[in-house]
This record gives C-alpha cells, structure tokens and sequence, in this order.
C-alpha cells in the first residue's frame, strides 16, 4: 500500500516532466538486496521505441538509454539474480571470455553494468511477451499506430482462445501466413504476430478467474509475465513482477 | 427530390454552377438526369445483403452525428462495419436470443453457497473446548500486504469462508492457510492442517494390502522363472523401498487440503513418501490444475501429480518454514539428537527482538521444520532392517549395501537460517522491512530465494509463512535431466554362449584322421560337428 501510494503520486508527475501521452506501470524486477520499480512512457505513436523509468523506491526514477544490440547480446551471457544496486558490475571474464576479449579489443571494459543488463532484459521481455489483445490497436495509413476507441473487448469465446492476442512488436511471421488466413485479416488490426505460434508450444497459460470475469494469461518462458483483460470492456494490461530471468527450462516443464 | 441537406450525399449537385459536371453537362435537364442516374446508382440494392449504398450512408452520417466521435475520419471503416451488423440483427428479432448461462454464473453461485452459513451453528458454540481454531486470513493478508504480498482482499475472503466450510465437514485439530500454487490450467489451494488423532489410521490398512499382495506376485513370477530355464535370472534388484514415514511425524507431520477455487470441495491429498521427494528433486514440471494428471517425466514420478504437489509442498515446507529464534524451544532440552527432536512447543518467554533486528540479522530467524534428508525422510533409517522377508542370499547382499551407505545427518530442528547456504553468491534469504517511512509500524518480511515465492513476516509475537508461486526451486544453472542409467551387462559370459571361430577345413580334416581310431566316439562327433555348422 505504501507503494501504491508513491506510485500514484510519482507517475502523474513523471508525465507531467517528460510531457509522455501515457505512463504505464510495467512491473517490478526483485533483486536480491533491492527491487526495481519499472515504468514506460509512450508517445502518440504507441510502436515507438518506448522509454523507459526505473526507480529503487517509486518516487525517483531515472530514465534509462534504449537497448543497443550490444547489450543484449551481454545480457544474454549474464545469468543469475539481479543484485538491486544499480552500480554493480558483473565481470565478464568469469562468464564468457568472448565477449570479455572483444570488449577490451574496443577498449572498454570487460564488465557489464547491471544498468544495462536491466535495460536488455526489460527489452527481452517486452519484444517477447508483451501482448496486446486482437483490435485493441490499430494502424493507420500513415503507419503510427493508435489505440482504437471502438474496441470493447474481446467475448469470453475469444479471449479464451490464444490467436487473440498479439504480441506488441515488430511482426517476424506475418508474411508467413497463407494467402486464405491473410484474406481472412484485417490489415488495420492484424498488424502484429499472433501469440498462436509460440515457440515452444504452450508456453502460456491461460485462466479465467471469478468465472470468467477476468481473463488471465501468464507466460511460462519469463515467469510473473501476467496479463489480464476483461472481456467485453476495454480494461487490460500486463505487468511483471519476477526475478527477470528467462526460464530456460521449460521444455522440460512442460 | 426537395432541398438536399448537407449530409446527403446529392447537396450542392442541384445549385447552378456547383456542379462537379458543370462543364461537360451544361444542360440543366441532362445534370437532373445525372444526378438521377447517380442516385439511382446508389440506391441500387445489393444482391448479396439486401442493403444498398444509399440507405447504408444515410445511416453512417446519421450515426456519427448522434455519437459524434473524435478522429471520424480515422475509425470511419469500423463505424461502417458497425451499422452493416446492426442492420443484420434486426432481421434475426423473431427469435430470441438464448439467455446464456455463463460460467461466471455458475461461479458466483457456488461462492454464495460459501457465506451461507449452517442451520446448527448455533448450537455448536456451547462445544467451544473442541472448536478448532481457524486461522485469521485476513490478518494474515493484512502483514502480507504491507510487504505488497498477497492475494485480493475478496479472494483472500473467500478462502477465510472455505477453510471454515473444511473446519466443519473435517475433524480438524489446528489449521492455517499454507498458500497458492500456480499452475496451467488451474491453480491451488492449499490448506495444511493437523487432523485429531484417531482418524489417520485408515492409512495404514490399506498399505498393508497392498505389500501383500505385491509380495504374492512376486513368489509367482519366481516360480515362472525357475521352470524356464533358458533366460537367465535377472541380477538386478530395486533399492530397497524406504517405508515413508507415520503420519504425523516428519515429512507427513501435517495433512494437507487443496481445492481448485474457494468454493470448490476440499480434496485431501495422500501422504508423501521417500521415493516421491527424491524423484521430485530430478524433475521439474508445471503442475497442470488437475490432479489426476499423469507426471511425464524421466525418472519416472511413482505417482500423478497429486502427490507431485503433496512431494513439492514437503520440500518447501521443510525448506522455508521459519519463525523468529526462540519462538519455539524443544521440549526437552536434553533431547537435542535428531532423534528425539521432533517436537518443540512454543516457548512462554519469548520477547520479541524489535523489527529492525529482525530485518538485519538473519539469526534472529529459525526453521521449525525439519529439513528432509537425501533419503527423503526427517529421520534416517537403515534400510537393511527390511531385509528379515527375504532369502539369506538377499540378506548378505543388502547388508553389504547397508554398510556402504552412511547414516545421515541433516540439520538438527531448530537451527537459525543465517546458516542456510547460498547458491554462488546470491544469499538463501533477503530480508526487508515493509516501509521505511513508518518504522514504528513497519513489519519484518523474509523472502526466500532458494524458493522463490515463500515469504514469512514477523511482527511482533505475530508471524506466519505463506507461498504464492509456481512450486518450483531456485537454481541458478538450467535445469538438467538425469541421465539414463548405464545400460544393464549382458549376462556374463560362459563357455556355453562364447563365440568362437569355426574350424577351418584343415583343422577339421585333422581332427578326422585322429577320430578315425575311435568309431564309436566318431560317429558322434560327427553329430555334434554337423550342429556347430
């Protein structure tokens, strides 16, 4: 509840400071001495490169760089808990002695800040389990992209079933798709890469609460993923709270 | 025709000199005609939908200015889209649509039943000696919720009103609200519960049936086995079976009670044993929601995923289960062996140390369950104790055995969690206060990392542990799958069976002149050389 308050209090002041359309809670990444409280701010253009907040305490937040393919690429290699402070650094040359050779060939450091490794991993999540329901954006001639204001909600029917949700990201298998589904979407609300063809395959759970008053998926690939939409209204949203590692083992869980 | 308003689709035709087709058809008579044919052309009906082009954009415009949205021109497809349905739906108003009885129906019912309350309750407060003591969830959710643990306050709710439906129907000594476990399908409940004594004996009955009748079929199968005599006896032999432990005392010191949702019955789930805990540390599966549900996994997990649960649910019990030092003391303070260290009371001179202390120092922190052994029970045993059924062949070996392996010693009852190790650097325990604003009010909580998803808070002479997560360990490597044993030895190797090389033909030629003396002798050799070819 403390938290809560703060962030109600912190957030209107964060759009109000970087003059952002929307703030959005993203979630909480739990070191092992501190957490991280996340938000994200959009622009007009809701597929926009999104920027990003975090705050040890949800009243300060810093603005955090966007994710360079460098760093993800590190990120990958840096397994393990985060550690809640910021200025720590992994040292590289324990971990993969590669990517430690190339860096001090550029001449930087052979460490990667937990900064970074927090930006690439909010980056990894977002690009692969940031899901949006089916119409709840759409696209404009002009290519930004916008939220539809005629969507009320998908039908208990719908959002039970996995090709309603979209994954919010630059669609990798939309050209893969036969000619007879293509004929079958709609280009202003098909834009994005269904959830159906996730690899590996049930690796989200789908819930309904209450009854079916709220709708519930959780993502098994990176575990506190959970987003939840009620059907017939305009209402969802998804938010992490977890440790911020992908789980790798889940074809074994499965 | 009258005077076209300005959302119609004709306005400004019939103006003189508005005209789009001013210059080619100058003639006021042919752009009447025009404009007829136009709007002939619009009204056309289409073949497919009855609707036409005239009527559908009279309604759109009609609609936009009733709504009057903001961005028309960007949603105009949708609001087409819209009217074409609505037009669809009148023409289906003969029938009614069916009410349909949706699942958030059938759901809300079942959780009214919850708050009805019992005809004879009344009666029972006069029996107050044997009431069971319920636990306060909603003081327990409060503690949780200033860390920002926890579940809503109307499930919290519903799962206070459900455990005491259980209280009721079972006959139940001390109960507490263990936590939640998430799963695909479903998630559950989970209640741990100290039964009154007397009902845990209809256990063991069953057990006892079951051994004989597996002893009966084994005496068959040997009989089988010696009559033919061609496939040799199998060397291998299953480790001995590590009987679990009584209910009541170690792993299986509490019962526990899962249902799918509050509302739903309260299914009890079987005691745990040995094999299932040590298969359980190999394997790593999602529990599915149901709890028939088979366990694919290698090795094979002797049960289905209830006592996959009942398994996860010891471990973590034994894993995480922790309260200030000195809340609990033993008995007995000459009986601090593993042994004899099975029960602890609470201690009446406990002072709490206050929450700062707590926060700090990890040793302020005890487990008050016992922590299972490799062997999967609280309490070592020998396993060459079994041995007395069996042949005295068997009985050498597995004294053998015996020897070879070790007793073992696990973690005496009491001790602090400052002495819980690490996994690489990451400590087995973060401890926070809940606020730092408020320090007078602000609650201990402990998180645990090795079990990611077990909290405990203290406050005060108040403290409890609760579980909300997946029911999964914490490691920092992948996980990885046993390997395969090694493949059995062929039986060994015998004169009888041993490959050797034929004779060649000089060899034999030889062997037949040194034959040819004895006759007798040669004629059966020959038999016997014509069945080695």
């Amino acid at each position: 509840p403390e938290r809560r308050a703060a962030l109600g209090v912190s957030l209107p002041l964060l759009q109000r400071d970087y003059r952002f359309d929307q703030v959005w809670f993203w979630g909480c990444i739990q070191g092992v001495r501190g957490a991280y409280y996340i938000a994200e701010g959009l622009g007009p253009d809701r597929a926009a490169p999104r920027s990003r907040l975090y705050s040890l305490n949800c009243l300060d937040w810093s603005l955090l760089t966007p994710a360079t393919k460098e760093m993800l690429a590190l990120a990958e290699h840096v397994k393990g808990r985060f550690q809640g402070d910021p200025s720590f650094e992994y040292s590289l040359a324990e971990i993969n002695t590669e990517a430690a050779a190339r860096l001090t060939v550029s001449g930087k450091e052979p460490v990667m800040k937990e900064e970074a490794r927090l930006i690439a991993t909010i980056e990894q999540i977002d690009r692969a389990v940031g899901i949006v329901p089916r119409g709840a954006f759409v696209k404009t001639p002009l290519g930004s992209v916008h939220e539809n204001r005629h969507f009320e909600g998908l039908s208990l029917v719908e959002a039970k079933k996995l090709s309603s949700y979209f994954h919010f990201t630059d669609p990798v298998n939309l050209k893969n798709k036969t000619l007879l589904e293509k004929a079958d979407l709609d280009p202003s609300t098909d834009f994005l890469d269904s959830l159906e063809h996730d690899i590996p395959r049930g690796s989200w759970s789908i819930q309904l609460e209450k009854g079916g008053a709220v709708v519930v998926l959780r993502s098994l690939l990176w575990l506190g993923l959970t987003f939840y939409h009620v059907p017939m209204t305009k209402q969802f949203g998804y938010v992490y709270f977890g440790t911020g590692e992908k789980n790798l083992d889940l074809p074994f869980m499965l | 025709h009258g005077p076209y308003q300005p959302h119609e689709p004709g306005y400004g035709l019939d103006q003189p000199g508005y005209s789009p087709y001013e210059d080619e058809i100058p003639d006021p008579r042919a752009r009447m005609l025009a404009i007829k044919n136009a709007k002939a052309y619009l009204l056309k009906t289409s073949t497919k939908s009855g609707l036409n082009l005239y009527d559908h954009f009279a309604n759109i415009l009609t609609k936009i200015l009733d709504e009057q949205p903001t961005n028309t021109v960007d949603i105009i497809e949708n609001i087409s889209k819209d009217v074409k349905c609505a037009q669809f739906r009148k023409k289906m108003d003969t029938l009614r649509d069916e009410h349909l009885i949706l699942p958030t129906f059938e759901a809300a019912e079942k959780r009214k039943a919850l708050f009805v309350k019992e005809g004879g309750e009344e009666q029972r407060e006069e029996v107050e000696e044997e009431m069971p003591t319920l636990p306060n969830v909603m003081e327990t959710a409060f503690y949780f919720e200033q860390a920002g643990i926890g579940l809503s306050k109307d499930e919290s709710y519903y799962i206070f009103l459900a455990l005491k439906n259980l209280i009721n129907v079972q006959p139940i000594q001390t109960c507490r609200f263990w936590g939640k476990i998430l799963g695909l399908e479903m998630n559950y409940i989970i209640a741990e519960v100290q039964l009154q004594e007397g009902e845990e004996e209809e256990e063991t009955g069953e057990e006892g049936e079951g051994t004989t009748a597996e002893g009966e079929k084994e005496a068959e199968e040997d009989e089988q086995k010696e009559k033919e005599a061609e496939p040799p006896k199998s060397t291998y032999k299953p480790p001995p079976e590590i009987p679990k432990e009584a209910n009541g005392t170690g792993t299986n010191k509490y019962v526990y009670f899962v249902c799918n949702e509050p509302g739903k019955p309260w299914v009890k789930l079987p005691p745990v044993t040995p094999a299932q805990i040590v298969c359980a540390r190999k394997i790593k599966k999602f529990f599915t929601g149901r709890l028939n549900a088979p366990v694919v996994s290698f090795p094979p997990f002797p049960g289905n995923e209830a006592n996959y649960l009942r398994a996860q649910i010891a471990r973590i019990s034994a894993g995480t289960h922790v309260s200030p030092t000195g809340f609990y003391q033993f008995a007995d303070e000459e009986e601090e062996e593993e042994e004899g260290a099975d029960t602890y009371e609470e201690n009446p001179e406990f002072e709490p140390p206050p929450v700062a202390e707590m926060v700090e120092s990890l040793a302020t922190w005890a487990h008050h369950v016992k922590g299972i052994l490799k062997q999967g029970r609280c309490v070592w045993i020998n396993p060459s104790q079994k041995s007395e059924e069996n042949e005295e062949d068997d009985e050498e070996e597995e004294e053998e055995e015996g020897e070879e392996q070790q007793e073992e010693r696990g973690p005496p009852l009491l001790t602090l969690i400052s002495e819980d190790e690490g996994m690489k650097d990451i400590p087995a325990w973060t401890a926070q206060a809940s606020t730092n604003l408020i320090p007078e009010y602000s609650v201990a909580i402990l998180q645990s990392n090795r079990w990611p998803g077990a909290y405990a808070f203290a406050s005060g002479r108040k403290f409890e542990n609760i579980y909300f997560g997946w029911g999964h360990k914490y490691s920092p490597e992948s996980h990885t799958p046993e390997l395969p044993a090694p493949v059995q030895a062929e039986f060994p190797s015998g004169p009888g069976i041993t490959e050797t090389a034929d004779p060649t033909v000089e060899e034999e030629m030889a062997f037949k002149v040194a034959q040819e003396d004895a006759l007798a002798e040669a004629e059966e050799e020959e038999d016997e050389e014509g069945e080695d070819d």
